[in-house]
C-alpha cells in the first residue's frame, strides 16, 4: 500500500523492504506523515512495526526502498536528521549509572547542546513529564510509568520536530497510560509530529489522525480511524454470550447478522441494523447480549484475524 | 496520581531550535562518550584511585623486594627496578583491557547505553572510538601515572626523563583497548572475557618480559614473543625508565599502534553489524 506524498511531509517512506536471514520482516511498506499529524502504526506482534521505525530512523539499513525524514535522505543522512527527531524506543534504555537529571543533561550532550543550556531546560522537561520531584532519583528507583515518562522527556531534549514512539504505553497501568496520553496530546497541541506504534486500539483511536495497519510485514490498511470503521466494517456489533450460544449461532447467526465470528463462548455479530438480530434472542433467556458501535478493534480483528501471534 | 497537578504545557513549541543546526556541528563526537564515562568514573573516583595505587604497590614491594632478595642484579640493575618497568606495562594493559571488556560490554549489552546514544545524532563509529580512547588513553593513563608515582616513591626512578613513558602508556593502552573491543563486540556473554584473559593476556604477560628478560626464553618462544605487542611496550618502557638507549623505538611504536588501530577498526565494523542489523 502507498499513499500520495504531501509536500509538507515530515516523513516519507516508499516501498520499504527488510529481511532477516531471508525471512521478510517488512514487505514493501510506504506511507507519508504530514507535519503536525499523529500517525499510528498498528499491528500484531511481529508485524514489522519496530523494524519499520528503525529503518525510518536510520538505525537499520533497509534492503530496498527509500526514506526521507525531516527533508533528509535516510540512512545516508540519518545522523543529521536525528538532530530534529526524538526517539522513544520500545524498551527503555535510560542510563542506570546516572540520576534522572543527569540522564537528561548527558543525553543533550550527544546533540552538542552545551551543558549549561541543557541543565537550564531540565526543570521544564521534568515538570512536563510529571517528574518534578524526582530530579535526583536514581533510575532504578523509578516505576515503569516514570521510566517511560522520563524516556519521553529525554526524547524532547533537542526540541524535536517529530517524535517516534515505539509502544509508548505497553506495560503501564491505566493511570499511567492516561497520563502519557495527556502528555502526547500536549505535544500535538504544541505542533509536534508524532509517529507511534501501539497495539491498543483505544489509544490509536484517541490520539491518531491516521493509522496504518500492518500484518506480516505489509501495510494492509491506511486511513483515519473513522474512515476505516466506516469502510471496513458494519456499524453495529452485538456480542452474545452465555449457555447455548453456539446453538443460537447455528440457528440464527448467519441470517440475522451480515457477519458472525464465534470465539470461545462469545459470538461477535456484525450488522447494519441489529434490531432484527436482537429480536431473535427472545426465546433464549440464558443468553446475554451487548450491543455497541463498531470500533477500530473490530476493524483490526477483521483485517488481521483472531489468531495469537507471538 | 498526585503529580498531575504539576503538569505544565509543553516547553518550546518551535521544533528543532535546541538541537544545533547540523552543519554547525564541528565537534569531535567521541568526546561526548568519553565525557559520559568520565562522569560515571568520577562518582567512584576514590576507590578507583586507591586501587590504582595500592595494587602496583603491593606487587612491587612484594615481588620486587621479596623475590628480589634472592636474585642477583638482572640486566645489571636490582630486580625491583627491572620489575617496575614490566609492572607499568602489565598494569596499563590490564586496566585498558578490563575497561574495554567488562565495562564496555555492560554498556553495550547489559545497560544498552550504546543503543541509547545511537538515538541521538551519534554513530556507531563515534561510540566505539569514544570507548577506545576512554579505556586506552584515560584509564590507561590513570593507572600508568599511579605506578609511576609509586616508582618515584620507591626511588626506582628519578628526574624528569621517566615522564616520557606516559605517551608510551597511552600507546599500550590504545593497543590493548583496541584488541579488547574486538572481543567485546563479538561477545555474547561475560564468559568470553575469561577465555580471552586465560588464552591471550596471561600468556602475553609471561612471554613479554614483564617478570624476567625474554632472552632467558627458548629461541622458538622468543620469536613468538617478538610479535606480541606487550613485548614492544616493555622494550620502550624499560629502556626509558632504566635510562638506556632504545633499540627499535619506531618498530615498537608501529607495532603497538598497528594492533590498536586494526583492533578498533575491526571493532567498529563488528559493532555496526551487531547494533544496526
Ligand atoms: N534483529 C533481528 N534479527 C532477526 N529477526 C528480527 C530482528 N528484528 C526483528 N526481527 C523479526 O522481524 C519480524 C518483525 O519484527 P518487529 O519489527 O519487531 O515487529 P513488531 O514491532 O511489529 O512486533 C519478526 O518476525 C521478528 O522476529
Ligand atoms: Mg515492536
Amino acid at each position: 500500500m502507498t499513499d500520495p506524498v504531501p509536500t509538507a511531509a515530515v516523513l516519507a517512506v516508499r516501498e520499504l523492504r527488510k529481511s532477516y536471514g531471508g525471512v521478510p520482516a517488512v514487505r514493501g511498506v510506504g506511507f507519508a506523515v504530514p507535519a503536525g499529524e499523529c500517525f499510528g502504526l498498528l499491528g500484531p506482534n511481529g508485524a514489522g512495526k519496530t523494524t519499520t521505525l528503525r529503518c525510518c530512523l536510520g538505525l537499520t539499513a533497509p534492503d530496498s526502498g527509500t526514506v526521507e525524514l525531516a527533508g533528509l535522505p535516510v540512512p545516508q543522512a540519518a545522523r543529521e536528521a536525528r538532530y530534529r527527531v526524538g526517539v522513544v524506543p520500545q524498551f527503555d534504555n535510560l542510563d542506570p549509572d546516572f540520576t534522572v537529571t543527569e540522564n537528561l543533561v548527558i543525553f543533550a550532550r550527544y546533540f552538542g547542546i552545551p551543558a549549561a543550556q541543557a541543565r537550564a531546560n531540565v526543570p521544564k522537561l521534568l515538570e512536563f513529564a510529571g517528574l518534578g520531584d524526582k530530579a535526583t532519583a536514581k533510575i532504578d528507583a523509578l516505576s515503569g510509568g516514570m521510566k517511560r515518562r522520563l524516556t519521553i522527556a529525554r526524547s524532547l531534549v533537542n526540541d524535536p520536530q517529530v517524535i517516534f514512539m515505539d509502544e509508548p504505553t505497553t506495560g503501564l497501568d491505566p493511570q499511567a497510560r492516561h497520563l502519557v496520553w495527556d502528555r502526547l496530546k500536549s505535544l500535538l497541541n504544541a505542533g509536534k509530529t508524532l509517529i507511534l506504534t501501539t497495539h491498543f486500539m483505544d489509544e490509536a483511536e484517541r490520539l491518531c489522525q491516521r493509522v496504518g495497519i500492518m500484518d506480516r510485514g505489509e501495510l494492509i490498511a491506511l486511513d483515519s480511524p473513522r474512515n476505516l470503521i466506516e469502510r471496513e466494517i458494519e456499524p453495529q456489533v452485538v456480542e452474545i454470550y452465555g449457555d447455548g450460544v453456539r446453538d443460537w449461532a447455528a440457528a440464527f447467526g448467519r441470517t440475522a447478522s451480515s457477519r458472525i465470528e464465534v470465539a470461545g463462548e462469545t459470538a461477535f455479530c456484525y450488522a447494519h441494523d441489529a434490531t432484527a438480530l436482537l429480536a431473535t434472542l427472545d426465546g433464549w433467556p440464558r443468553l446475554r447480549a451487548l450491543k455497541r458501535a463498531a470500533n477500530l478493534e473490530d476493524v483490526f480483528i477483521k483485517l488481521t484475524g483472531r489468531d495469537i501471534r507471538d | 496520581m498526585t503529580d498531575r497537578s504539576a503538569l505544565q504545557p509543553m516547553p518550546g513549541a518551535s521544533g528543532g531550535t535546541l538541537g544545533v543546526a547540523p552543519d554547525a556541528q564541528a565537534r569531535f563526537r567521541p568526546l561526548q562518550v568519553i565525557g559520559r564515562n568520565f562522569l560515571v568514573w568520577r562518582k567512584l573516583m576514590f576507590s578507583s584511585l586507591v586501587g590504582n595505587l595500592v595494587d602496583p604497590l603491593i606487587f612491587l614491594v612484594g615481588l620486587g623486594y621479596g623475590l628480589g632478595a634472592f636474585l642477583p642484579a638482572l640486566d645489571g640493575v636490582p630486580y625491583l627496578n627491572f620489575l617496575a618497568a614490566g609492572m607499568l606495562c602489565y598494569s596499563t594493559m590490564n586496566s585498558a583491557s578490563f575497561e574495554a571488556l567488562w565495562s564496555a560490554y555492560s554498556r553495550l549489552a547489559v545497560q544498552r547505553t550504546w543503543e541509547g546514544i545511537l538515538h541521538a545524532p551519534m554513530t556507531v563509529r563515534d561510540v566505539v572510538l569514544g570507548e577506545w580512547l576512554w579505556a586506552g588513553a584515560c584509564k590507561a593513563l590513570l593507572s600508568g601515572v599511579a605506578i609511576l608515582l609509586v616508582m618515584y616513591g620507591l626511588g626506582v626512578v628519578d628526574g624528569l626523563r621517566p615522564l616520557t613513558v606516559l605517551p608510551v602508556v597511552v600507546l599500550i593502552g590504545l593497543c590493548f583497548s583496541g584488541i579488547a573491543l574486538v572481543v567485546t563486540t563479538l561477545a555474547r556473554s561475560y564468559d568470553s572475557f575469561t577465555y580471552y584473559f586465560t588464552l591471550v593476556i596471561t600468556p602475553m604477560m609471561f612471554l613479554s618480559g614483564v617478570f624476567f628478560p625474554r632472552n632467558s626464553l627458548p629461541e622458538a618462544i622468543r620469536l613468538v614473543a617478538r610479535v606480541l605487542p606487550l613485548s614492544h611496550g616493555v622494550d620502550l618502557v624499560r629502556g626509558i625508565t632504566l635510562g638506556r638507549p632504545l633499540e627499535h623505538p619506531l618498530l615498537n611504536i608501529a607495532v603497538l599502534l598497528g594492533y590498536g588501530l586494526l583492533g578498533v577498526a575491526l571493532a567498529i565494523r563488528i559493532a555496526r553489524r551487531r547494533l544496526t542489523k
